[in-house]
């Protein structure tokens, strides 16, 4: 087995990593704040991917590319608002289901809107050139997605750490209530947690679509689930946590897939054994792993528990 | 009212609900959509009941209902067809590893008991979670079972992602009863409306069968822990009962009843495939339970029919082109009756929490108190085994 057998499967897995991190940041900060899964969230990133196939056909990709980005943060900050914020001082198995609900509405939205068929993402010129590393072919945006990644996150930080509305961010995802007292504006807070956490999950789904052939009403289902994962992973409410998680799950999902290819031509078994099969269902296997050795993550605070 | 009463008007009910079915198989045509809306809404009563008592009385936020349901229909699949058409099903596997074939009963029992197994291996360190973690841990559980099941270093078992087909479904039992007794089947010929009973008949006393164990369970005193439980564990705690073992017993009844469920599925179904109990399937049961009412069994029986009632039957004209008289067919295309769907749930979520039956139940008493009419169409189905919940 030489590296230029591996080096296709590493790559693609950064790219993929990058992706999934910027998707994860909406998560770790939604949970971070209110302590809701938002299942939604998944969703959104695929909405973002349907839009940019309809306003693509209609108009030029530079105007499209903005067009989109400010539809899917108008839409995050919609969900919040319609779906969310009634349920404020419910119990948070209500907000879960209503989570739940949304995701279910934007699938079944999707799947009305383009009856069900593959769309096909219109290729971004730069992006999808291809190119050569070491012998490897790909396309620009794997090297160029975990770049623009760390760029954002970098950006990010330094708004959480050296803002107002960071500040009050940190503030509220410590102590809710004590914050409201402080004389923060809670949902100011909130939507801008979902406008962040959509702003990035289009970005990311530009990105991502643009490695796939297509785009269908469930395409946002899996890469969700699995960026959740991610944001546990890392430590819930961690955003350096969330983009470590999302690398590792991305880098060891396609080495998987390419696992078997690997064993084979290291002489390990005779003939393959089949395990892509399990390149998703190994990033539940993580979670559950890490749940039992640290449940709080790998940069997570520990929380004590009150009666 | 006296307990032996109460007794008696159940009774009396499940007989009219029989009643009610065989009047219905005698006087409509047997293609009619009540038969198909009656046998899968059982199904999904039971399963949606299942998923009540985990998240509903126990408070254990657990969403791998699809995958129990999932272990539950290839257990049945697999053992039960027959060993003649195993060579055309296993087509790609040299007519599979497994050649036994076991009788229906037995086979339900097994599917639901291979589910309680897993569920007990996934409960030891899941059952530890709390809340949200739960919820994604189990879902991941149900993701992982559904990747073994397509992997194709099992396909001499399970058939890989390729279809499981030929077993015993309703039909094929009563076909297979009309083969085996000549009495029966000139009782069949004399009586053109039997086999569409009897298919419509099994899956309703399983199911009533079912439900009925899990009232039971929730009046007894593990039902009383699971719901202090649900209330305040650390209190309960205190209170002597012994978490983990009262959360096992919870979670692992559940898995064997949506086990069975998913077996029942796939015979009213015909047939199985791995790929259909996604996270989404989940998501469907969770909405069921949720607009019947967290908390309640009789709310999750109405909010299974009337579930099953709307997508199949009532809202299909959302679909194909023409509801309620109005013709539009550019807006009532396929798709459409899941987004009106979509929204109503939402609705449901929004503005009225508490679904059809909050956490209160339909019973003997509150129906024979004042006269009073429940659940559209699926009124006929309701009382299978619903005893009051202060008993």
């Amino acid at each position: 087995m030489s590296f230029s057998e591996v080096l296709p499967y590493i790559l693609s897995g950064i790219s993929v990593g990058g992706q999934y991190a910027l998707i994860a940041i909406g998560y770790t900060m939604v949970y971070g704040i209110l302590r809701l899964i938002n299942f939604a969230h998944g969703d959104v990133f695929m909405v973002a991917g349907l839009m940019m196939v309809y306003l693509s056909a209609s108009m030029p990709l530079y105007i499209a590319i903005p067009v989109t980005i400010v539809l899917t943060v108008l839409l995050g900050f919609a969900i919040e608002r319609a779906a969310y914020k009634p349920l404020r001082t419910a119990p948070r198995m209500s907000i879960m289901i209503s989570a739940i609900g949304v995701s279910y509405l934007l699938q079944n939205l999707a799947l009305y809107v383009t009856g069900g068929l593959n769309k096909n993402y219109p290729s971004i010129p730069w992006l999808s050139d291809t190119i050569h590393i070491a012998g490897a072919v790909t396309k620009r945006v794997t090297v160029v997605t975990p770049i623009i990644t760390i760029v954002l996150v970098i950006i990010l930080v330094l708004f959480i750490n050296h803002t107002k509305m960071g500040m009050a961010m940190r503030a509220v995802s410590r102590d809710f209530e004590t914050a409201q007292l402080m004389g923060i504006k809670i949902d100011s807070v909130i939507s801008m947690t979902f406008v962040i956490g959509s702003l990035l999950a289009a970005i990311g789904s530009m990105l991502y679509f643009t490695n796939y052939p297509g785009v269908v009403p469930t395409s946002g289902a899996m890469p969700g689930l699995k960026c959740f994962v991610a944001a546990v992973f890392g430590g819930i409410g961690s955003i350096p946590g969330a983009v470590v998680g999302a690398f590792i799950i991305g880098i060891c999902e396609n080495l998987i897939k390419g696992l078997d290819t690997m064993l084979v031509s290291a002489g390990v078994v005779s003939k393959p054994l089949n395990l892509a099969t399990f390149s998703d269902a190994f990033t539940f296997v993580l979670l559950i792993i890490i749940l039992f050795v640290r449940p709080t993550g790998l940069f997570g605070e520990k929380q004590t528990d009150k009666v | 009212m006296k307990k032996s009463t109460k007794l008696l008007i159940n009774l009396g009910l499940m007989a009219a609900l029989i009643l009610v079915i065989l009047l219905e198989s005698m006087f409509l045509p047997s293609t009619s959509m009540i038969f198909p809306v009656i046998r899968k809404g059982a199904i999904y009563a039971l399963v949606a009941v299942s998923m009540n008592l985990t998240n509903g009385f126990t408070g254990l936020f657990s969403l791998g209902q699809a995958g129990f349901m999932l272990i539950g229909a290839y257990t049945y699949a697999i053992f039960t067809i027959p060993d003649a058409d195993r060579a055309s099903v296993y087509m790609y596997f040299n007519g599979g590893a497994i050649h036994a074939n076991l009788p229906v009963i037995v086979a339900l029992i097994l599917a639901g008991l291979v589910a309680a197994g897993f569920a007990y291996l996934i409960g030891l360190p899941v059952l530890r979670l709390k809340s949200d973690y739960l919820a994604i841990a189990t879902l991941g559980f149900a993701e992982i079972i559904r990747a073994i099941v397509q992997w194709n270093t099992l396909g001499p078992i399970t058939n890989a992602s390729n279809m499981l087909r030929k077993f015993a479904t309703f039909e094929s039992i009563v076909a297979g009863w009309r083969t085996s007794s000549p009495a029966f089947n000139e009782a069949c010929k004399n009586a053109k409306w039997l086999p569409t009973f009897l298919t419509t008949l099994m899956p309703v006393l399983i199911c009533g069968i079912c439900i009925a164990v899990i009232v039971m369970l929730i009046n007894s005193s593990y039902g009383r822990a699971f719901k202090a439980i649900r209330d305040d564990e650390i209190a309960a705690e205190a209170m002597g009962i012994n978490l983990a073992k009262h959360k096992m017993l919870s979670f692992c009844t559940s898995s064997f009843l949506a086990g069975i469920g998913g077996a029942l599925l796939v015979m009213y179904q015909a047939t199985v495939k791995a790929s259909v109990y996604s996270s989404a399937m989940t998501y469907e049961i969770l909405l069921i339970v949720v607009l019947g009412g967290i908390g309640s069994i009789t709310g999750s029986c109405i909010g299974a029919f009337l579930y099953v009632a709307c997508s199949e039957w009532w809202l299909r004209g959302l679909d194909s082109g023409k509801f309620l008289g109005i013709s539009a067919p550019g807006v009532f295309r396929n798709g459409f009756r899941l987004v009106v769907f979509s929204v109503i749930i939402m609705c449901v979520v929004l503005f009225w929490r508490k679904g059809i039956m909050g956490d209160r139940e339909l019973d003997v008493e509150k129906l024979f108190g004042r006269k009073k009419k429940h659940g559209g169409g699926s009124g006929p189905d309701l009382p299978s085994g619903e005893v009051s919940d202060n008993g």
